[in-house]
């Protein structure tokens, strides 16, 4: 059906196959992405401008407005605060090669934002292990709930670079100290909400699954794990947001190579424009972690879930 | 037991009393409730809101336990929930992450399936399984809605649903909970002379707790009517000897039909006026 699309000459013959290919979206595509056909050219008539402007405009006008202020300072402070310009310069001489190695000190951009984010996997990734089961028999059993939730009351409101000394203790490293302390700021988050999502499973599912007589093991997989997962999947943005943000501070004290070594490297080379590139750098990993992880999320609710 | 007597008291109700622990002490729900519903027989229960219709309900599911007082079904203690007491929730209850399909399937599974060893019945295979989730669908008009979700389809048809699982378990008795309380009046209509239809096939003995004067006499052999709460107790059982099958049109101009909704109306409206408790 594809190739009779591709090779027909004639508009109407495309025309009618795209018509009866409402069921077959690959084959609609491939109807579209042929420039003989003239079905794609009338699907749109007249561009949408006003609306694309109305889009666009405001989010420029913002880094507009940023960029303004930053120059604003950049003058005020006689230029020990880099103008945008010179910055821009610095990146782009930066980002030509982010990936050289000249000695343990000295290492491209991109080595160290891979340094930190594979901290941040092992980290997080621990603390999802044990976090998420964990969230699970808290929120299913009462005893647990009360067992558990003073000490996590207790120990959640503690910054996690409260946790680096202990780390450091007790693994004797600074690589594993910083995952260390990744882990412990990023599972409350999961537990937490994990916990919530299991607690709020609607009492009418649970009342099907009794009237059905469903196994354990159908009830976990068919009625608790998927009406907990958005509640799981919050957990996890939060956490890995939080992660986000305590790596850079953690590598400010345990150095090595990552972005938050990196930051602090250049604040004693007195190398400010890198700073703020590295601002930049952290600012944009962090924003593509959390919305890849809304995308997941959304992915996985359901109407009935969000109301 | 004799299997007639058996028939005549498939369900049995003696002396139940339901009371609630709430914080601000005991809550008396239902009390002396006395009641036999006979095989094949359709059974409303009806009374005004908060008078504990669905209390009543959940304790024949087996949802809930009786404070006071026993349950029968088939001659055995109702001691907990079961798929031979298949309930249609008021708010279908169905799970939205699954397809209309595995919805059904899900309960025909538990039922006819391996799992269901235990009952002593063979257990199918697969394409057994598959076909008797086919038929139920088919039942309810919903073949071609089979692979969608919960979320694509409308209110009447999540209800259809809903009924569709209930009765592909192939149930001893269906439990209906204002199983169209949230639909429209057109749909209700329909879901109403499609539940007569599939009832009249099936001989199945059903238990529909209602608030609708309309619906209770169209569809029932006995109105099962409750006093207010708390401690609600059965008021008042009217037999309906209406022939079927029952046409909704033919019954409007019935003078029987008639005088059996006077009879519910009075109950209801007079005699137990309804007094809103700030309580």
């Amino acid at each position: 059906m594809v190739s009779a699309v591709f090779h027909s000459p004639s508009a109407t013959a495309a025309e009618s196959v795209a018509a009866m290919q409402v069921a077959a979206p690959v084959a609609l595509k491939a109807v579209q992405a042929t420039p003989t056909s003239s079905a794609c050219v009338d699907a749109q008539p007249g561009f949408d401008w006003n609306g694309l402007l109305l889009t666009v405009m405001p989010p420029v006008l913002g880094l507009l407005l940023l960029v303004l202020i930053w120059s604003m300072v950049s003058m005020a402070t006689a230029g020990s605060i880099p103008t945008p310009i010179d910055t821009a310069k610095q990146a782009i001489d930066i980002f030509s090669d982010p990936f050289y190695r000249k000695g343990p000190n000295d290492q491209g951009v991109g080595w160290n934002v891979l340094a930190s984010l594979q901290r941040v996997a092992l980290g997080f990734g621990l603390a999802a292990l044990v976090g998420i089961p964990s969230g699970f028999v808290i929120g299913r059993f009462e005893f647990m709930s009360r067992m558990f939730n003073p000490l996590i009351s207790l120990m959640r409101p503690v910054s996690p670079l409260a946790w680096l000394p202990i780390g450091l203790l007790v693994f004797k490293g600074a690589h594993p100290a910083a995952i260390w302390t990744i882990f412990i700021c990023s599972i409350w988050p999961m537990i937490i909400n994990t916990a919530v999502g299991v607690q709020r499973v609607p009492q009418d599912y649970m009342n099907v699954a009794r009237v059905l007589n469903l196994s354990e093991w159908k009830i976990v997989t068919k009625i608790l794990f998927p009406s907990v997962l958005p509640y799981m999947l919050t957990g996890v943005r939060l956490a890995v947001g939080t992660a986000w943000l305590v790596i850079v501070a953690a590598e400010m004290l345990t150095g090595g190579v990552g972005i938050g070594f990196w930051v602090w490297d250049e604040w004693n080379n007195l190398n400010v424009k890198n700073i703020i590139i590295a601002i930049f750098v952290i600012g944009i990993v962090g924003l593509m972690l959390e919305y890849a992880l809304i995308k997941i999320a959304s992915a996985f609710t359901y109407e009935e879930v969000k109301s | 037991m004799s299997t007639e007597t058996l028939n005549a008291k498939f369900i049995e109700i003696e002396g139940v009393a339901q009371t609630f622990k709430t914080k601000k002490g005991n809550f008396p729900a239902l009390r002396d409730i006395n009641l036999t519903v006979a095989k094949g027989e359709f059974v409303a229960l009806i009374g005004h809101s908060g008078c504990g219709k669905s209390t009543l309900l959940n304790l024949i599911a087996g949802l809930t336990m009786p404070t006071e007082g026993h349950l029968l079904c088939a001659n055995r203690e109702i001691a907990g929930p079961g798929p031979e007491r298949a309930v249609v929730f008021q708010n279908h209850s169905l799970l939205p992450w699954l397809t209309c399909f595995e919805n059904v399937y899900l309960g025909v599974e538990r039922v006819f399936g391996a799992a269901s060893k235990s009952t002593g019945a063979a257990s199918e295979n697969k394409a057994q399984l598959m076909a008797r989730t086919d038929a139920a669908l088919a039942l309810v008009g919903l073949t071609a809605a089979a692979q969608k979700r919960p979320g694509e389809i409308s209110g009447g048809m999540k209800q259809r649903v809903g009924i569709a699982r209930a009765i592909a378990m192939e149930p001893k008795v269906l439990l209906m909970d204002e199983p169209f309380g949230a639909l429209d009046a057109l749909t209700r209509a329909k879901l109403q002379d499609e539940l007569l239809d599939i009832v009249a096939r099936t001989q199945s003995t059903v238990v529909m707790v209602t608030h609708d004067v309309d619906e209770a006499v169209l569809l029932s052999d006995k109105i099962v009517m409750l006093t207010n709460g708390p401690a609600a107790t059965i008021g008042e059982v009217l037999h309906v000897d209406l022939p079927r099958p029952r046409r909704r049109v033919e019954l409007a101009e019935s003078a029987d039909y008639q005088q059996y909704r006077k009879a519910v109306i009075d109950f209801l409206y007079t005699r137990q006026a309804h007094v809103e408790k700030t309580a």
